[in-house]
């Protein structure tokens, strides 16, 4: 190496020019892959509602889709049906402060700390949207477990409480233990029980591993080892089958909403 | 281009008699947090070989114009630039696996190996050899970091590559997982073990008290 590398000029030159050479690089990967990536993501939403359904067969995803989900937009704060909002991003309206609210420390069980005004929801029809007999009601769901947010599908019957299927498609928990709320066995001791109770209130437990009693609509078996991430579970579902969640939308479905519309 | 022995010894020396993990027990952060199961270190071996081998040929290339007092900040830039592209290859063409990957590919940047192979062999070394360099302190990576998931995943999980091998209670099977190896500080030990076998089966590589 020259003592002639170490001049200020030299210098200069050096670190600009390979500034604009990595730039140049990082972002034409950048913007070449974005609609790859975001086509990505897409497939990947649709094949985690698909599969909460359990309609998911086969690979050509989005013909699959296209036929059997309906996707709908609704106002958590009345529970009614909305037109899509320009540029609707889920995630990035949970937390814009203009299009969600803010949870006050009892209001936010899940430790989610905001919640989007409007919420997507996804109507699943197994022979078909045009036959018009709606099969499941697909809620997006998340909550704050041990280590990290865990985002779930949960799909309900068409009376808005029965659980059709709960999907965690992304979490961060520990691998192998809280992970296991992706284990498709432990998910599947949701199926047939009752979201809610008599009155509409939020009436699924997540009880201590082996306690769960069988005849019980809404006791669930906890997962051995994550007790936090269970407690997580257990709080998700609290929040969005209470007041500031799905239940304004799903005290609408009992009353027919989505017989008429 | 160097003769067919130095090539040999650049590119399999790292694997067991100069191993980065086991010798110069660099790059061990990453061996704790992928290791769980065999099919993300895999992945997170493959990037890190690549990311290693294109850092040293591009510090190599340019090595003779890289002033010494920025030289740090110079490899960082390269390797930085390296990491996101790579990151950005994984979101468009392996989703899923990139997805469990997260973090871990953007921190190939902070690990040692890539940033210690540049400076300590690019710097001074012709590109061609290099890019071996990188190839085969990939190499050695990997193979600590695969014996590892290996490990822990059967012992974990009951699985290799996701693929049942043996049954778990939970499931209705015979093998009772063990927690521990789910758990970073496993990591640690099997690592401290492998280096235990490799000193005692090769000791020259013990350090003098």
């Amino acid at each position: 190496m020259s003592s002639n590398n170490d001049s200020i000029s030299k210098t200069l030159i050096v670190v600009i020019s390979l500034c604009l050479v990595c730039a140049v690089i990082v972002s034409t990967a950048a913007v070449q892959l974005r609609p790859q990536q975001t086509a990505n993501k897409l497939l990947d939403s649709q094949k985690n509602v698909l599969a909460v359904t359990g309609l998911l067969s086969g690979s050509d995803i989005n013909a699959l889709y296209s036929k059997h989900i309906e996707e709908r937009f609704v106002d958590l704060n009345t529970g009614d049906f909305v037109e899509k909002p320009a540029n609707y991003d889920y995630r990035k309206f949970m937390k814009n402060p203009e299009e969600s609210i803010r949870l006050s420390g009892d209001e936010d069980v899940a430790s989610i700390k905001s919640r989007a005004n409007i919420a997507p929801v996804y109507l699943a029809y197994n022979d078909g949207v045009e036959s018009g007999e709606l099969s499941a009601i697909v809620l997006p769901i998340h909550g704050y477990g041990l280590w990290s947010t865990m985002h779930a599908f949960l799909a309900l019957g068409a009376d808005g409480s029965t659980i059709k299927g709960l999907n965690y498609y992304e979490q961060g928990e520990t691998a192998g233990l809280g992970g296991e709320v992706q284990n498709p066995r432990w998910v599947a001791q949701f199926e047939g029980k009752k979201l809610l109770d008599q009155s509409g209130a939020p009436a699924i437990k997540v009880v201590k591993p082996g306690n769960a009693s069988a005849d019980s609509a809404f006791e669930v078996d906890g997962l051995s080892g994550a007790t936090l991430t269970s407690n997580g579970v257990q709080y998700t579902f609290d929040f969005w089958a209470g007041a500031k969640g799905f239940a304004p939308f799903l005290a609408k479905v009992r009353d027919g909403a989505l017989n008429n519309g | 281009m160097a003769n067919a022995k130095e090539i040999k010894t650049v590119l399999f020396g790292p694997v067991f008699a100069n191993n980065p993990i086991a010798l110069q027990v660099l790059g061990i952060c990453s061996a704790l947090a992928v290791t769980t199961k065999m099919d993300k270190a895999l992945v997170m071996c493959i990037a890190l070989t690549l990311v290693t081998a294109f850092s040293n040929f591009f510090i190599s290339l340019i090595r003779n114009h890289i002033p010494s007092s920025v030289r740090i900040i110079v490899q960082m830039t390269i390797i930085a630039s390296l990491v996101i592209v790579v990151d950005q290859l994984l979101k468009a063409f392996a989703y899923d696996v990139a997805k469990e990957l997260s973090v871990f590919v953007g921190l190939i940047i902070t690990n040692c190996i890539v940033m210690g192979r540049a400076e300590a062999f690019a710097m001074k070394s012709a590109p061609g050899i290099s890019f071996l360099d990188g190839i085969g302190n990939g190499l050695g990576y990997s193979v600590v970091l695969m014996t590892v998931a290996f490990i822990r995943e059967l012992g974990g999980s009951g699985t290799l590559f996701g693929i049942e091998i043996m049954p778990l209670v939970k499931d209705g099977g015979w093998y009772q997982p063990m927690g521990l190896l789910l758990m970073p500080p496993s990591a640690f030990i099997i690592i401290a073990g492998l280096i235990w076998l490799l000193r005692t089966y090769r000791t020259e590589q013990v350090e003098k008290a």
